[in-house]
């Protein structure tokens, strides 16, 4: 493992227990930290995968720690993006933890180069990984908020106020983070899909070859289609909306990952070990 | 002698259940303070319900008898078994019972620490027992008393400076749930302080458009346009669910005023977007399971009790310099209690005329230089007879009156004539 590689990852550890921290003393100063801390990490990150890049002539999403700490890369950098854009501070306590839990995992794989010919060479590839990365941190965002919404939910309603009711920020403001998280992730995922298709076209020759990772990544963007046509006909928001960002995005895992465990296809390499 | 007795309960001791169930209205009170005036063992007595509590204040002549007269009289207004509720009534007399009077007025024993409206409550009820003519000297001393410390806690502690009460509890949540309050739409069923108290807290919060509902149109006329809001009949409730945004429900009703199904009928309309009740009312207006809907809240009173507890924690500080000015008064109450006693009345009064006696002598002997001591001497016994004579007649009729019913009002008239407590 490279030195950057653990700058990285202790610039996130750190930025972890800031927003930690934050979360038990509600100190401001203490997600500030924690936000300048995961910016920093990111930057450090940027670098490393800009440098592996142009190393290795190919997008590093070669094998499971390549793809992992693309992933941590992207969550982090959809993050920074909506605590700018919202301001849901206490978001970074869900955020902060699972890009290092992503990058700690991927400090833990072995980093085996192979050789993948011109596959990870052509730029409707590149898009399409990068934009479905996109799309899948914002809807692990999306989740984080609705984890969230229904812990502040659970505290009006059941009017028992316990620990989270004053640190976790309003119904209004957590399905609208939410909302805009889905938006954005089902945006890409759309974009990340298409890219993917035409791929797909050019490579194999055919648009969609019922791959199982093809399957699933259906099966997950008709969820969100589903989630977002029912928002803007009938108003699905609030409780439903955040146990459907949940579900959706354990699917999502289950696509990105199970996938390639428990089921064969032509995505198999980007998660080999 | 008499003994002031004051039987209650409240939130602390009862559930709202309960509370609703022994809710009095104002008619009931006229109803009661009659019932109560007939009792032979009662001689004063007022009577004051509000939300949270229920209490009979009473000057009696035997403790045992007046209060489970009362018992049974509520049982019987209230067509509950006194069993039913003898377990959350509380029953103090003396010390205790002024303590208790002092403590509620000064909203030390209140459910949102520091509220004001109880003290108004109070002075309405202690209007009606003047009316009705069911308080007499101890009751109007005891009030007077009370209004005065009351006043001076609210002053020389913090205890009203912030604004914790159940509206304050209502709009904190309001932002919890909506984020902001500005822009959002209120609509406010029937009337009552807290609830109109709250309305203003959400125009404060730049809330908008205030709709009220009243079962008579004119007052929700005259209500909504304090509020520069607009005045809806009360059975278009249910049709106003679908604009607004805040409902604050304050009604004498003893049913549901909002009911799961008007809510969820309209949830589809609304496109889910949150509804917040605030039921004041007890009984309450708003079905609780309207609570268990996605999007809705309901918070009834005991619930909004709940966060305010939490802020209260700040405030018990200046309660305890609270309860030390309500110490203070409640011995003062005791000794102008005590002074009533025949003897010690009878002692100061003597001891009164007999110093402005002495006094008017010593100026005029001191003028008058050329009397003899045998002269001086003379004055000083016809000054002395003159004393003895005056007060003669109203001690013979104090000690009389130790047999008669209106000792204390004899007592207290002798006192403010004679300025004894100065």
């Amino acid at each position: 493992m490279e030195p950057i590689f653990l700058v990285v990852i202790i610039c996130y550890m750190l930025s972890t227990i800031g927003y930690l921290s934050y979360l038990f003393l509600q100190k401001d100063y203490l997600q500030k930290t924690g936000f300048y801390l995961l910016a920093a990490g990111f930057l450090c990150h940027t670098a490393e995968i800009g440098y592996q890049f142009i190393q290795s002539g190919h997008f590093p999403v070669n094998n499971l720690h390549e793809t992992l700490s693309l992933v941590g890369w992207t969550m982090a950098g959809v993050f920074l993006l909506f605590q700018d854009r919202f301001g849901l501070k206490i978001l970074g306590v869900y955020a902060a933890p699972l890009i290092t839990f992503a990058m700690v995992i991927a400090a833990r794989l072995p980093d085996v180069p192979k050789e993948t010919g011109n596959l990870l060479k052509s730029m409707w590839l590149v898009t399409h990984v990068v934009a479905i990365f996109i799309g899948e941190a914002a809807l692990a965002l999306a989740c984080g908020a609705g984890i969230m919404y229904l812990i502040q939910e659970h505290a009006i309603k059941s009017k028992h106020r316990g620990f989270f009711f004053r640190r976790l920020p309003s119904l209004e403001l957590l399905d609208s983070t939410g909302y805009a998280c889905i938006v954005t992730g089902f945006t890409m995922l759309t974009f990340g899909l298409i890219t993917g298709l035409i791929y797909a076209k050019s490579v194999w020759g055919r648009f969609w070859s019922w791959d199982p990772k093809e399957v699933w990544s259906g099966i997950t963007w008709l969820l969100y289609a589903a989630l977002l046509h029912q928002r803007l006909t009938i108003g699905w928001r609030g409780r439903r909306a955040a146990v459907m960002a949940i579900i959706g995005f354990a699917v999502i895992l289950f696509t990105f990952l199970g996938v390639n465990f428990f089921l064969k296809g032509h995505h198999g390499e980007f998660t080999r070990m | 002698m008499l003994d002031i007795v004051l039987l209650g309960l409240n939130h602390k001791t009862a559930p709202v259940e309960l509370r609703e169930c022994l809710a009095i209205s104002k008619d009931e009170t006229s109803i009661a303070l009659k019932a109560f005036q007939e009792l032979p063992s009662v001689r004063e007595v007022m009577l004051f319900s509000t939300c949270n509590r229920v209490e009979v204040l009473m000057v009696v002549q035997d403790k045992t008898k007046a209060v489970d007269a009362v018992k049974i009289f509520l049982s019987g207004l209230k067509h509950l078994p006194v069993s039913g509720f003898e377990k959350a009534l509380y029953t103090h007399e003396g010390d205790d019972a002024v303590r208790h009077v002092f403590r509620v007025a000064a909203s030390l024993d209140s459910m949102v620490l520091g509220e004001p409206q109880i003290l108004g409550q109070i002075k309405e009820a202690y209007q009606m027992a003047t009316t009705m003519k069911t308080s007499g000297v101890l009751l109007n001393k005891l009030l007077h008393r009370t209004f005065f410390t009351a006043k001076r806690v609210r002053t020389e502690t913090g205890i009203g400076d912030n604004a914790v009460s159940v509206s304050y509890a209502a709009i904190e949540l309001g932002k919890k749930i909506f984020g902001t309050l500005e822009g959002k739409k209120v609509l406010l069923i029937g009337a009552g302080e807290m609830a109109e108290l709250a309305v203003e807290h959400l125009i404060r919060n730049r809330a908008r458009s205030i709709v009220v509902a009243n079962r008579t149109f004119e007052t929700g006329v005259e209500l909504a346009e304090t509020f520069n809001g607009q005045a809806i009949r009360f059975d278009e409730i249910e049709n106003a669910l679908q604009h607004v945004d805040i409902i604050i429900s304050s009604t004498g009703s003893p049913d549901y005023v909002v009911t799961r199904n008007h809510v969820k009928g309209i949830a589809r309309r609304r496109y889910n977007r949150p509804l917040f009740f605030i039921d004041i009312a007890v009984p309450r207006d708003i079905d609780p399971e309207i609570n268990r809907l996605s999007n809705s809240y309901v918070y009834d009173i005991d619930d909004l009790q709940g966060i305010v507890d939490e802020n209260l924690k700040d405030r018990n500080n200046e309660a305890i310099t609270g309860e030390r000015i309500v110490d203070e008064a409640v011995v003062s109450f005791r000794n102008w209690y005590e002074s009533l006693e025949v003897t010690p009345t009878i002692v100061e009064l003597r001891k009164k005329v007999e110093g402005i006696a002495k006094g008017e002598l010593e100026k005029t002997l001191h003028a008058i230089k050329h009397l003899s001591p045998d002269d001086i001497e003379a004055i000083n016994r016809m000054t002395e007879a003159m004393v003895k004579k005056i007060l003669h007649d109203p001690t013979m009729l104090l000690k009389s009156s130790g047999r008669h019913e209106n000792k204390s009002v004899y007592l207290d008239v002798t006192r403010k004539l004679f300025k004894l407590d100065e």
